[in-house]
């Protein structure tokens, strides 16, 4: 009973997992729905714009006031590339993760920057990628195909971002020594969202970009 | 023992009052009477809107009301009752009643509870400040596209409602997160799931619908921001979009949802049965799995809503024959129900009627529900007042009920003084009589073709009078709410004569086994639990009554430090989303600013 009393603010847990770590898996729970419902949406609309660009074809699209013959807008080699990094990025976190729980600070940061790094990486990738293809005549709004390629991949940008920042808050606790290995669990619950951005990101890859 | 040198030393602590510490409060049930009441308020709201309704279509060809301010009233009284009314009401109960049903200090995230109910009363309040720039939603409550396009809808109507429902869907995500994680993590020492109350198993299941139903809606508006703001083309038929994508997405959330708003009232009923028939629940573990398989299975049958799009006979049949199934494990939950109280020693308290007043109309409800799973029949129902009828006595004779049944049973614990029995009886008559008053006669004018969402309608076509019955039952709902308050006011005047024991009601459950109202720390010592009926275990074992249990000073009990952070994070949350509607990207930036303020000290404040 005293033990309860001391314990009050955070008692043992009824299953003995991790309070925050099972909001976090609830979390990434509903988030599947959240792109499950913007990755079905695009494929909905898979084919059906009425003007181009397209993703994989050259099309006819209204570039510079006229209708003209447009080049397909994928490049697969640069996409491929930025998903690369980003998956690595997952396991770079798994080492620092393995850096904070041993108490190997060295180990922390150094691979937690190159998550951070990584991560940056790819937001910069998709910044690029889609000042490229509004260059090639993809706005927001040119067809259904740019409104749900844009939706989807930028809500999945907007959360690599925010994993971006959450992970370099902790980088910045690091630094300061304030992530000693029984605080481990503040690297581990951004690290659980962070490899989720990264599943998201390899189910919209092949259905976006490899799928015809 | 710790606590036994606790109690008598200190003089019991007295609570905290004045506003402040009702803004930064993240106690679980000072929350819960923050969400009661807002939500009462809203429903006194929708209630008005109704009557208005009702006062328009008293009459045939009546021109009290134009059909825009119809409109906006319809739309905006199917979105209070709903998102406004009836969720946060359940919330309330979430909220006081969770932890200490499961014998908890506080839910596992206080301050993220906080956060919840800052962004639903923020996004409550902003869709109701449309009324007053006369710019009230009108599209009804589903929103159907193209009827809320840029084109057909041109003002701000829309926008507010779009805007409003992204704030409050937030404001429940948070809260689903929260009470999930309280209930697998934070029950006391010997509460094995299949011994937690059954209000407390089906809240488990409604979060799990919220956290599963809610990103899908999200998703859904935010197309239709999208295309309202920038000019994407989501459910544009000219540029190739599909409006019926809209219904998909709508309804895949919206018949999950018509659960979330039934599961928790379900979970009400079956506590308060067996108290007031002095027996167990009946079947227990059928009502778990049925309320287990209701989820499942509501997630498979979101396409009856739309027989009328022409899907098919392979879709109409597959959505016929799952809605058809899930009639039988509410059947289960109902048999249960009458299993409770079939030979029980039935002792009529106001809770007890309206409990046993849900059934009824819950009953009648659910069978119109059925009928609309035939697609024919259907075809010649939809958008009748035959649906007006099946969805009232399902929200109003199911919900509402049990909700008030819940007040009623939970009010001396909640407030520390009991409510008038006799006003409750003259309640519970005058509501029921008066509620079937009203929506009865729609299932007759709804077969005979009568439109709903129509501002009025031509004499001679055999339902005058009928809405004329219509709109006097519906006047004496609205009385029956007031006899409610009276009650209230009125008990609350009296409270001195009438103060609530611990357990007034000779209650099964952990929350009865502590002072009414609970200190802020609800337990002293955590109670140990060794059946479902961990409370009427002990008074057996004693062979009578629990003795009263004392008020404790609360020294050394450590408890989560005030914070108003949630709040200022909610306003951030707000601010960001307001910004899509009036004053641009700006406006973005300013709740990017305040929310990632908000939420950085919020993280690195002493949590207490």
């Amino acid at each position: 009973m005293s033990h309860a009393d001391a314990h009050a603010l955070h008692p043992p847990t009824s299953t003995g997992l991790d309070t925050r770590k099972l909001a976090i898996w609830t979390f990434i729970g509903s988030e599947c729905l959240f792109f499950a419902s913007l990755i079905s949406t695009y494929l909905v609309y898979h084919g059906k714009s009425l003007v181009g660009p397209l993703p994989h074809d050259a099309s006819q699209c209204l570039l510079d006031g006229r209708m003209q013959e447009c080049e397909a807008v994928f490049e697969i080699p640069l996409v491929t590339f930025g998903t690369a990094v980003l998956l690595f990025s997952s396991f770079f976190v798994v080492m620092a993760l393995n850096g904070a729980q041993t108490g190997n600070r060295k180990k922390l940061i150094g691979w937690l920057s190159a998550t951070v790094i990584g991560g940056l990486f790819f937001v910069g990738m998709q910044v690029y990628e889609f000042y490229h293809f509004y260059h090639k005549g993809l706005g927001y709004t040119t067809n259904l195909f740019s409104a749900s390629f844009y939706t989807l991949t930028g809500f999945h940008g907007t959360h690599v971002t925010l994993g971006v920042i959450w992970l370099a808050t902790v980088l910045v606790l690091a630094i300061r020594g304030k992530l000693p290995p029984e605080k481990a669990m503040n690297l581990e619950l951004a690290a659980l969202y962070w490899h989720f951005v990264d599943v998201v990101w390899i189910v919209i890859f092949p259905v976006v970009y490899l799928m015809r | 023992m710790a606590t036994s040198a606790l109690e008598h030393v200190h003089a019991p602590a007295a609570p905290k009052t004045g506003l402040w510490s009702w803004i930064t409060t993240v106690d679980h049930k000072r929350i819960g009477i923050l969400y009661g009441a807002s939500a009462f308020a809203f429903l006194l709201i929708g209630g008005l809107e109704a009557l208005l309704i009702r006062w328009q279509l008293r009459i045939p060809e009546n021109n009290f009301l134009s059909a825009e301010t119809y409109n906006q009233l319809f739309t905006m009284h199917g979105t209070t009752m709903i998102f406004l009314g009836v969720m946060p009401l359940s919330a309330m109960f979430f909220n006081y009643l969770i932890p200490l049903m499961i014998g908890a200090r506080d839910v596992a995230f206080p301050r993220l509870n906080a956060f919840s109910y800052w962004v639903f009363i923020l996004g409550g309040l902003f869709m109701n400040f449309s009324f007053l720039v006369n710019a009230a939603p009108n599209a009804g409550w589903f929103g159907y596209a193209n009827l809320t396009s840029k084109q057909f809808s041109p003002g701000l109507n829309v926008d507010f409602w779009v805007i409003g429902l992204q704030i409050l869907g937030i404001a429940s995500l948070a809260a689903a997160v929260n009470f999930l994680v309280t209930i697998v993590n934070f029950r006391a020492p010997g509460m094995k799931m299949m011994r937690m109350p059954m209000f407390v198993w089906m809240s488990l299941i409604t979060q799990v619908l919220l956290l599963l139903a809610f990103p899908v809606i999200t998703v859904a508006l935010v197309f239709l921001m999208l295309d309202r703001v920038f000019g994407t083309g989501f459910y544009v038929p000219a540029v190739g979009g599909d409006p019926i994508l809209w219904q998909h997405l709508f309804w895949i959330f919206g018949h999950p949802e018509v659960y979330i708003l039934i599961l928790p009232p379900f979970g009400i009923v079956s506590e308060i049965l067996p108290v007031f028939s002095r027996k167990p629940l009946f079947g227990y573990a059928a009502m778990v799995f049925s309320g287990t398989f209701i989820a499942f299975l509501g997630f498979g049958v979101w396409s009856h809503h739309m027989f009328a799009t022409g899907m098919g006979p392979v879709a109409d049949s597959v959505f016929s024959l799952t809605t058809m199934l899930i009639a039988v494990p509410t059947g289960v939950k109902i048999f249960n129900w009458i299993g409770t109280i079939w030979g029980g020693s039935l002792q009529m308290k106001t809770p007890m009627y309206f409990a046993l007043g849900f059934i009824a109309l819950f009953i009648i409800g659910g069978l119109s529900g059925v009928m609309h799973a035939s697609p024919p029949a259907d075809l010649q129902q939809t958008d009748t007042y035959f649906v007006v009828a099946h969805f009232h006595y399902v929200l109003f004779g199911g919900s509402i009920f049990a909700l008030l049944a819940g007040a009623y049973y939970w009010w001396p614990k909640m407030f520390g003084y009991m409510l008038d029995e006799g006003i409750g009886k003259l309640h519970f008559w005058v509501a029921f009589i008066s509620m079937n008053l009203t929506f009865f006669p729609m299932h007759f004018v709804g077969l005979h073709g009568m439109p709903r969402r129509t501002y009025t309608y031509p004499a001679g076509l055999g339902f005058d009078w009928l809405n004329m019955l219509q709109t006097i039952g519906s006047l004496i709902l609205g009385v029956s709410f007031l006899i409610f308050l009276w009650n209230i006011i009125r008990s609350y005047r009296g409270r001195a004569a009438n103060p609530a024991p611990a357990d007034p009601w000779n209650g099964a459950t952990l929350e009865w086994s502590i002072p009414s109202p609970p200190q802020e720390w609800n337990f002293a010592e955590l109670p140990e639990v060794h059946g479902r009926d961990p409370l009427w275990d002990l008074k057996r074992a004693r062979g009578g009554p629990l003795p009263e249990p004392p008020l404790v000073s609360g020294q050394g009990i450590h408890l989560p430090n005030p914070s108003y952070w949630p709040a200022v994070t909610a306003i951030g949350v707000g601010v960001v989303l307001i910004g899509f509607m009036a004053g641009g990207v700006v406006v973005n930036l300013i709740g990017v600013a305040i929310l990632f303020f908000g939420a950085f000290r919020w993280a690195f404040e002493p949590a207490g």
